[in-house]
């Protein structure tokens, strides 16, 4: 779950990046860069998941 | 006026607003040291002076190599018949700098100082067991590598600020004074470094308790807050100066403009502790203040006296919350705040620039591969908003993979997390061998398991 939450970050940012590439549209363009951000919280949100303590490890 | 005589005067404003930054790490370092505990006191501002120290020789080695600046050489990616300038190409160990280039020296001389401040961001979020070779390593590279690539995209004319030019958006990526390229880089590496070093022993007991280790000294922190005033306000207005075009005689709004945010995220900090628990936090009251200075940095030369106050109640709002979930909720233990401070904080200044600004004054034209002057502009740009969420979905996707998987490889080689002995010992005595307070009673409690 960690990794996969490392990987959805870039994931995100390339999302991002190809609106910029790929859309002239100002609209379509803010659209799919939103979308882009949106998978980047999702993996930012599964980092801090995988990173949360083991109920056995706390002490 | 002649140009050689102006070009004097900036140098010299600048050089005044630059020499008032090491306040700001003066600010940060007691601020890092009274949230600690006393029993890691001295090992904390130590770990502050060695950071600095590594910071500016690493980036004096390799880092401003790697930032260069406008117009200077660079490496140049050509995507469907756009430029992308993704990394500058300037000679290591300082060598592009003599007398004659003022403006490259200037950004030089102010990045060195920016960089040590990048590098105690995290220091606050590793305190009482980050090792100190292990920050001295981690240092290193956030000064050689991290900060550089991104300060490059910003500042040295690389994609980000080409945004506009190449495709139309906005003015480009803005950051005037580093709320993202110096406080979201440093807040995204004290994020990557909690990760990996986990928490203080005793902070989380398996029926779910989260108890408060309170700081050791308030006085520390709060007299932290002036001194990070006056260091702020000499970062934003020579940011501006150097980074945006800012007339010298812009300076006194930027001033008012970093006063205001600070004032009004920390009121509102106080606002809500003294709402919630019945008294004003001074602890979370410290970090609304510098949250504010840290959210005036992306957008203090673009925005009103009113749009501060704004732009620094929201900064306040989101600090208090952000800390109090990163610690209960994710289980990140912070004990100077700094991913909520500098990470949130900075990417909510950044935010405010897209929503608030408007562009009364000149502003960098980049174009190609170079700077081809300050143009004057005014109103609000189009997709600014844009321009901003880019830069931060950056910040997000690229900088903190990045920073947290070059610290994961160094945690590996050398291990970054103290012993447990040591841990309970205090770093002052197991890593110095002496205490910061000698003279003062010690209590035994602090040395029990928790």
């Amino acid at each position: 779950m960690k990794a996969m939450g490392v990987l959805m970050l870039p994931a995100g940012w390339f999302l991002v990046l190809a609106a910029v590439l790929l859309f002239p549209s100002p609209a379509l363009r803010g659209a799919f860069a939103v979308v882009g951000f949106g998978v980047e919280a999702l993996g930012l949100g599964l980092t801090f998941r995988s990173h949360l303590i083991p109920r056995e490890e706390k002490k | 006026m002649a140009s050689s005589t102006l070009a004097e005067l900036t140098t010299l404003t600048c050089m005044f607003f630059i020499l008032l930054v090491p306040f700001a790490a003066a600010g940060l370092s007691l601020m890092n040291v009274g949230l600690g505990r006393s029993r890691s006191a001295g090992h904390m501002m130590m770990a502050s002076l060695c950071a600095i120290a590594v910071a500016g020789i690493a980036y004096f080695v390799i880092g401003f190599a790697w930032q260069g600046v406008v117009g200077g050489p660079a490496h140049v990616l050509n995507v469907s018949g756009k430029s992308w300038n993704w990394i500058a190409a300037e000679p290591f160990f300082l060598r592009k700098l003599s007398s004659d280039s003022w403006y490259a020296s200037l950004i030089a001389l102010l990045e060195i100082f920016s960089v040590g401040l990048a590098a105690l961001i995290p220091l606050g979020s590793g305190a009482d067991r980050w090792r100190l070779r292990a920050i001295c390593l981690s240092t290193a590279v956030l000064a050689a590598f991290t900060y550089p690539l991104f300060a490059h995209w910003v500042w040295g004319g690389g994609w980000l600020a080409q945004l506009g030019v190449n495709y139309g958006i906005g003015r480009g990526f803005l950051d005037a004074s580093g709320a993202g390229t110096i406080q979201t880089v440093g807040g995204l590496t004290a994020l990557a470094v909690t990760w990996i070093l986990g928490p203080r022993r005793g902070k989380y007991s398996a029926d779910g308790m989260a108890p408060a280790i309170p700081g050791h000294n308030s006085v520390f922190v709060l007299f932290g807050c002036i001194l990070a005033l006056i260091g702020w306000t000499g970062l934003n207005t020579a940011g501006a100066m150097l980074f945006t075009g800012a007339a010298p005689t812009g300076a006194p709004l930027i001033a008012i403009n970093t006063l205001l945010a600070a004032s009004a995220s920390a009121l509102t900090a106080a606002f809500i502790t003294k709402a919630r628990f019945g008294k004003p936090d001074a602890s979370l009251t410290s970090n609304g203040w510098v949250g504010g200075l840290v959210a005036s940095s992306a957008c203090c030369a673009f925005v009103s006296p009113a749009e501060a106050l704004i732009i620094g109640s929201i900064a306040g709002t989101a600090i208090t919350f952000s800390i109090e979930m990163l610690e209960l909720r994710l289980e990140v233990d912070d004990p100077g705040g700094a991913i909520s401070v500098h990470a949130v904080g900075g990417m909510w200044g950044l935010l405010a620039l897209g929503i608030f600004g408007e562009f009364r004054g000149p502003v960098p034209n980049v174009a190609g591969n170079g700077l081809s002057g300050f143009v004057t502009v005014t109103g609000v740009a189009p997709e600014q908003w844009l321009a901003q969420l880019i830069g931060i979905a950056t910040l997000l996707g690229f900088v903190l993979p990045l920073t947290y998987m070059a610290n994961f490889i160094l945690n590996r080689f050398y291990s970054y997390r103290v012993s447990v002995e040591g841990e309970r010992q205090g770093m002052d005595l197991h890593e110095l061998g002496a205490g910061a307070y000698p003279e003062f009673m010690t209590h035994t409690d602090e040395f029990l398991p928790r």
